[in-house]
């Protein structure tokens, strides 16, 4: 088991080569073993209730009096434990020296130099390991002062004594420094808890300070004599290469532009022209005109029946296609991304952007994330896994969803042509309109109960900055991607056949396939039940519910039913061309010709549930399905609203008054209220 | 009293005593903000927060608003 700080976000598993008995878990990188972070709290969980036979606690060598302090905290467990020590190499290099001999001695567990990056030593680690499991003898402990040893000598008699004895020492110290999840664990009875509480106090007393502070001060007393007696650095007051290159990136005047300049060649490659490029190839080229026509002329050639011709072609392999198409492109994003990671400029990126979005309950790394979306919704998801703090994190992933993406431009440029003459600022509006509900949903989200709690403060470790290596970025890079494909295999499958079986089918004049027929399908029909929904919003006709049930399996479908609908097969063309004259009759067909209605269908448009493809990314991010859910329909719900509050205060200006002047103006207040209201859920 | 936050680009102090409590306060601490360490400010960031410090051997970058939680000397 290792601990590689900000690279593992879940506990992953895995057999040892030529060991095929030996089961390998590797947990969330950790700083301490505190119960208030879920990464921690995972791992505790894990080395607590499962008890694994040993530890393998991989350690940083060019920050090692850091990495120490959880090596300390492994111990106390009880669980046998041999520490890695990582990067050598590079401690090596700066000239720094650690006696690995006198720390293995004063530590009491055996001590392995590795580098990962060389593929030095891991082996030798992985066997040392094994070898610390078999014997099953656990690292003696250090001790505390003396009154936190008296303290917890009584704790352990008092509470603890009925657990195994390796298991004791732990559980007491957490006691002492009454950790409440582990209080509520024991459940202990009020008179111990009465007693054990004496003896804290007497603790505290005598040491002037808290329980906690004072095992973690201890501890780094402790950790200083370590350093002192086995850790030499070489240079002082002299700028290693890390440190000239950090002087110039953040530089006060020079980081802005820096920082602009890596973005926009991030965008550029992987949004703009070589992803761009390969989306257009994927879609256009390889599924549009070899595979689905290939597969369509196969299957007729053996004699398949029409619906099933249909629905492998069109439905499978087109719904799936058309998500698998954003493939090379997210590939060549995360390469870029993995890249800035690996290189240590991402948490320099979050160290010059947080100012401005903590103020709406983000942090500095969710920058990324909605630059990418204003490309495409689902990589922007993907890549808020590079932030730690769940909480951000989860915010993060539930308003990336709102940045205008490429695949939703389309719709804009639809309704900016049906209805205001081609005006550039339906566009603008459109990014404002997304930028806004980030902000605003930001600010309203962090004053929920769901977000609430004490926030863990954004202290963050900027580490050095080292070459790239490329086999952690193509393993990050793999690993991203691959498992967006199998989500792709799944979930976007099986709402791609529903959708398609929906589209095809009717049962108007007996249960039949329509094919090219213009007869009502079961999607027509639900059409009609839920523009009841949309009336409100002033698109309350079929063919407008339709065109956005079907922007779920993709948003530019969007304006291609509103095309097939009104006759004109290449909608999206006539678009991108600018043919007014089209435009304008499809605007009057669908929206009676009113702007107000075809606005309020675009803002409902880009800002509800996103597509398949996307959702399938919140739910692999959020790994749970009550927050994907919670997603989901927050982002309906304020589609609604804000679409609602925009139609019926701009009927007002029109002079048009009615029950639904009122409700908006009542959401309107709701709203206001939720943005000022005072956050009740801070400490 | 003088914390983290009031402290010149390039100074190092000595930390006194941390303020506050719970999740944050043991966050900080956890990261090798304790009693009688040594702290450099390195820099501020381009936008004037967070700040940039080396403590115990490593970067660490900290809001001004948990900086203030910090005494120092």
């Amino acid at each position: 088991m290792g601990n590689w700080p900000g690279v593992t976000v879940e506990k992953k598993e895995g057999k040892l080569k030529k060991h095929s008995d030996v089961t390998i878990t590797d947990l969330p990188g950790i700083y301490s073993l505190s119960p208030y972070t879920l990464e921690e709290v995972v791992a505790r969980n894990y080395l607590v209730g499962e008890r694994p036979d040993a530890i393998l606690n991989i350690i940083d060598g060019t920050n090692l009096e850091r990495n120490l302090y959880l090596t300390t905290q492994l111990i106390e467990l009880g669980i046998p434990v041999v520490a890695a020590i990582n990067m050598m190499d590079i401690v090596r290099k700066n000239g720094d020296k650690i006696n690995t001999d006198e720390l293995s001695r004063q530590l009491g567990c055996k001590i392995v130099e590795i580098s990962a990056l060389k593929s030095d030593g891991i082996l030798q680690a992985a066997e040392a390991a094994i070898k610390a499991a078999e014997s099953g003898k656990p690292v003696p402990q250090h001790t505390f002062s003396g009154a936190v040893e008296h303290a917890i000598a009584h704790i352990e008699e008092a509470a603890v004594h009925n657990l195994p004895l390796e298991q004791q020492r732990w559980y007491a110290v957490k006691i002492f420094e009454r950790d409440e999840k582990i209080l509520a664990q024991l459940n202990l009875s009020e008179t111990t808890l009465e007693h054990i509480e004496q003896d804290i106090l007497a603790a505290e007393k005598e040491l002037d300070d808290d329980a906690e502070s004072i095992i973690t001060n201890e501890r780094y007393v402790y950790i200083a004599s370590l350093m002192k007696a086995c850790y030499k650095k070489k240079s002082v007051g002299k700028l290693t290469t890390s440190d000239k290159i950090d002087k110039i990136v953040t530089n006060r005047i020079l980081a802005l532009p820096i920082f602009a300049f890596a973005m926009f060649l991030v965008y550029y490659i992987s949004i703009g022209s070589i992803g761009d490029w390969t989306v257009g190839f994927m879609n256009d080229t390889l599924f549009g005109e070899w595979i689905v026509p290939w597969v369509a002329s196969s299957l007729d050639a053996i004699g398949c029946a029409d619906w099933l011709n249909g629905l492998i072609a069109d439905g499978i392999i087109g719904g799936v296609g058309a998500v698998l198409g954003f493939v090379p492109q997210m590939m060549i994003l995360f390469l870029l991304l993995s890249i800035l990671e690996d290189c240590g400029y991402m948490s320099r990126v979050a160290f010059i952007m947080d100012r401005i979005f903590r103020k709406f309950g983000l942090s500095g790394k969710s920058f990324i994330p909605m630059l990418v979306a204003s490309g495409c919704g689902v990589p922007g998801i993907m890549a808020s896994r590079t932030i730690e703090q769940d909480r951000d994190r989860k915010m993060t992933i539930m308003t990336t969803g709102f940045i205008p993406c490429g695949a939703k431009m389309p719709i804009v440029a639809f309704i900016a042509g049906a209805l205001f003459g081609g005006s550039a600022w339906v566009a603008t509006a459109a990014y404002f309109i997304g930028v806004g509900a980030v902000i605003v949903s930001g600010i309203i989200l962090k004053k929920t109960k769901a977000f609430a709690g004490d926030p863990a403060p954004f202290v963050m470790e900027l580490p050095s900055y080292h070459a790239p290596v490329a086999s952690n970025i193509f393993r990050a890079t793999w690993e991203r991607g691959w498992s967006f494909i199998k989500r792709a295999g799944t979930v976007i499958l099986a709402a791609s056949i529903i959708i398609w079986v929906l589209n095809s089918l009717s049962f108007e004049g007996g249960f039949h396939y329509i094919g090219e027929g213009d007869s009502k399908s079961i999607l027509n029909v639900i059409g009609e039940w839920i523009a009841v929904v949309f009336a409100p919003l002033g698109f309350g006709n079929w063919q407008a519910a339709v065109a956005t049930i079907l922007g779920l399996v993709a948003k530019e479908e969007v304006v291609g039913v509103f095309g097939s609908l009104a006759g004109m097969e290449n909608m999206l063309d006539l678009v991108e061309m600018g043919d007014l004259t089209s435009q304008q009759q499809a605007g009057l067909l669908f929206f009676g010709g009113s702007k107000l209605a075809g606005f309020s269908f675009m803002i409902f448009n880009l800002l509800c549930a996103p597509c398949f493809a996307a959702m399938g990314a919140i739910k692999r991010e959020m790994n749970n399905a009550k927050w994907t859910w919670f997603a989901i329909g927050y982002m309906c719900v304020f589609a609604y609203a804000i679409s609602l509050i925009v139609y019926h205060i701009g009927l007002l200006f029109g002079g048009v008054f009615s029950a639904w002047t009122v409700i908006a103006f009542i959401l309107l207040a709701a709203l206001i209220y939720l943005l000022v209201r005072k956050n009740k859920h801070t400490a | 009293m003088k914390t983290l936050r009031d402290v010149k680009i390039g100074d190092t102090v000595k930390v006194v005593k941390l303020h506050g409590e719970g999740a944050v306060k043991r966050r900080i601490m956890d990261m090798g903000l304790t009693k009688g360490v040594e702290v450099n400010l390195r820099k501020v960031a381009p936008l004037g927060d967070p700040l940039e410090i080396t403590v115990r051997g490593y970067e660490l970058s900290i809001r001004k608003a948990d900086a203030q939680m910090i005494e120092v000397e």
